[in-house]
């Protein structure tokens, strides 16, 4: 009766101890934020022992703010935002941190009318529906932009994110640059006061009461909209045009952008001014400190972000998200090479 | 210590001496360590409570000083100006919780006076499993079917109605969204049916059989003996069950989450959305950035946790009084 007990507790203790044996000569990088690029970080994570067998990596993504508040505690060797940190957020950080944008992602206008026609809005029609002065589909405004579909006479129900998501910064940040109006009442941020509507939780509580509400209006992340094949409208740019919103769309307002980019990349990309940019788009961050405190982990980190800005590029597509714009990562390799352990830059001249 | 080196003479001496010595003191050093885990636990369990409550109200010290009492009356809840009032949440918790028990009392105390005193013996074990089921749903699962089933056959097939012929009551106004106060409150009643259901069958079931002996001998019905005998006796055990269920409800996140429709805001009717405590944590503390945005969110969770030993004390002290009644009844 015991031996065979004796032998499991030793097989058990065996399991345990065999994957201990060479983790030893790994390096395990930890990472926290963000959940909107979760999906492709892994994939990265996963291509990255191709080229780094040494490097193992462990994100938790547990929200733009949890990795903010992570990275400045340095509790972990990166965090991950959907969102710039304030400057009163870097200035409680305890060295300089770097923003490096990764990929981008926009976010579309979901909808629910019979048929589903492909609709088209404007900035300040949108604003004016979030704000709840556009109560009803017929409404002039809405039936000037979409002359071809019939609006039913229907109250829109609006929808939006319950839980603080970049995916709502996006969308606020676009309606405050649009609408004077939506600025004054309501303002940016991850949460916010809707003046209207309901709140569904992530993206899939969003899109499953857009779906079962006949006249509701909802905002979700591209890649969740494509694919659960949602109909998503197409909105007017600044330079007037109507775009559909796809993975070209949004790279185009990051390439829209790179002229004017700051040297820190925290900046907004709602409304920019290219011709085919997508105007409700943004990069994502990974969050480093400048002064890296060890230099094997710092080395091991920016070559990690170095590969991902160039060789990682190839994966975003597949996974919905939009890849940088030539010119932006050549910025963003200026930023890699200030990358420094004690004073000593990591990424020589490559 | 006599005892002790006794012992240890015996174990030397070991045919001779009768085995019972030996487990004496034996037991001497095994109730020594049993009592000592016990206290153990016990002060870990103390600590852990005391803990909890001091760290919220550490950590919720921020809110607490900058909004003093306005936390609990105000409605504005406004993360972009940084004003935080929680009394929507507050409002929505009660009133989901006790739209539930509402449902789900009637409900479960049928269940459970059917399966303890008139179900057929072969019918039980099967039934009270089911039942019992409920309870090992996910409630990620049950806000999924409350999203995608309930909440669709509210809007088209129970709001309307009810709203044409109750629509005089406030409680009964407004457009019929599917999601809102009303959801939320079925959604909950399901998943507190299992727990009062069983808890209660388990009362009844211990209810002495001559106390039914009795009432039948006096002449009564099935139903004046279920009433009179089994219910009366059985009643402080009653609200505990009831008290269990409303606790699971105060406390209960996601499937609320999923079908609340999240919006900080006190209405009158059941149609309108509304919000919870528990809900707007899972909701916003991780992409709350502003410290003062997490104290505040913070405070709602020790807000959570008074209300919930608010309700943990009035159960006790409703335990306790009804309790003493059988007595008294008996001898009158």
């Amino acid at each position: 009766m015991k031996s065979p007990t004796k032998f499991l507790v030793m097989l058990l203790a065996l399991a345990l101890l065999v994957p201990a044996a060479p983790a030893d000569a790994q390096m395990l990088m930890n990472g926290a934020g963000a959940t909107f690029p979760y999906p492709i970080y892994s994939k990265w994570f996963e291509e990255y022992i191709k080229v780094d067998p040494e490097v193992r990596f462990n994100y938790q993504s547990i929200g733009s703010g949890g990795g903010i508040r992570q990275i400045t505690e340095r509790t972990v060797d990166f965090g991950a935002s959907d969102g710039p940190m304030t400057d009163e957020q870097l200035q409680k950080a305890p060295g300089p941190l770097l923003h490096i944008p990764t990929v981008l992602g926009a976010v579309v206008a979901t909808y629910n009318l019979p048929g589903n026609p492909q609709l088209a809005f404007t900035g300040p029609v949108l604003a004016d529906v979030f704000l709840g002065k556009i109560t009803r589909w017929n409404d002039d405004r809405i039936k000037a932009l979409n002359p071809s579909a019939s609006l039913p006479d229907q109250p829109i129900v609006v929808v939006h994110r319950s839980d603080g998501s970049g995916t709502t910064y996006i969308w606020v940040d676009y309606l405050c640059k649009i609408s004077p109006d939506w600025e004054k009442a309501v303002g940016r941020g991850t949460s916010v006061k809707w003046p209207v509507g309901l709140g569904g939780k992530g993206n899939e509580g969003v899109a499953g009461q857009v779906k079962n509400a006949p006249g509701a209006l909802g905002y979700v992340e591209l890649a969740y909209a494509v694919t659960n094949k949602l109909p998503a409208a197409r909105i007017q740019n600044q330079a007037g045009k109507l775009i559909e919103p796809t993975i070209e769309s949004t790279t185009a307002a990051a390439a829209a952008a790179a002229k004017s980019m700051p040297a820190d990349f925290r900046v907004s990309l709602t409304n920019p001014n290219g011709a085919d940019a997508y105007p409700i788009a943004s990069f994502t961050w990974l969050l480093v400190y400048k002064d890296q405190p060890n230099e094997a982990r710092g080395k091991a980190l920016a070559r990690f972000l170095w590969w991902a800005i160039h060789d990682g590029q190839r994966h975003p597509a597949a996974l919905l998200y939009a890849p940088l714009p030539a010119p932006v990562v050549k910025q963003i390799e200026a930023t890699l090479r200030q990358i420094t352990c004690s004073g000593k830059p990591i990424l020589a001249a490559k | 210590m006599a005892i002790d080196s006794l012992a240890a003479a015996g174990t030397g001496a070991r045919p001779s001496r009768p085995p019972r010595a030996v487990s004496r003191g034996r037991r001497g050093l095994g109730d020594r360590l049993y009592r000592a885990l016990i206290l153990a636990s016990v002060w870990a369990v103390l600590i852990l409570a005391v803990g909890l409550a001091a760290a919220l109200s550490w950590e919720s010290w921020p809110a607490i000083r900058a909004f003093g009492l306005r936390f609990l009356v105000t409605s504005h809840w406004d993360p972009v100006a940084g004003e935080f009032g929680a009394l929507p949440f507050i409002y929505g918790t009660l009133v989901s919780s006790l739209l539930a028990l509402l449902i789900a009392v009637p409900l479960s105390l049928g269940a459970a006076i059917f399966l303890a005193e008139l179900a057929p013996a072969w019918i039980r074990p099967p039934v009270a499993f089911l039942i019992e089921m409920l309870a090992a749903v996910p409630s990620v699962v049950y806000g999924l079917w409350g999203i995608f089933v309930l909440v669709p056959w509210l809007r088209d097939w129970v709001q309307p109605p009810l709203g044409r012929a109750l629509g005089f009551l406030p409680l009964f106004q407004g457009p019929p969204y599917g999601i809102g106060m009303l959801a939320a409150g079925l959604i909950l009643a399901i998943m507190v049916v299992p727990y009062i259901t069983s808890v209660s069958r388990e009362v009844l079931l211990a209810v002495p059989g001559s106390q039914r002996e009795a009432a039948l001998g006096l002449g009564a019905t099935r139903w004046e003996t279920t009433r009179i005998a089994v219910l009366r006796y059985g009643r402080s055990g009653l609200i505990g069950a009831i008290l269990l269920g409303l606790g699971r409800a105060l406390g209960e996140t996601m499937a609320v989450t999923m079908v609340i429709g999240n919006r900080p805001e006190i209405a009158a009717s059941l149609f309108a959305p509304g919000y919870t405590m528990a809900s707007v944590l899972a909701n916003e503390f991780t992409e709350a950035t502003s410290d003062l945005y997490v104290s505040a969110l913070v405070e709602i969770g020790l807000l959570l946790l008074v209300v919930t030993v608010l309700v943990n004390g009035l159960a006790r002290v409703l335990v306790w009084t009804v309790g003493a009644a059988p007595a008294r009844g008996g001898r009158a």
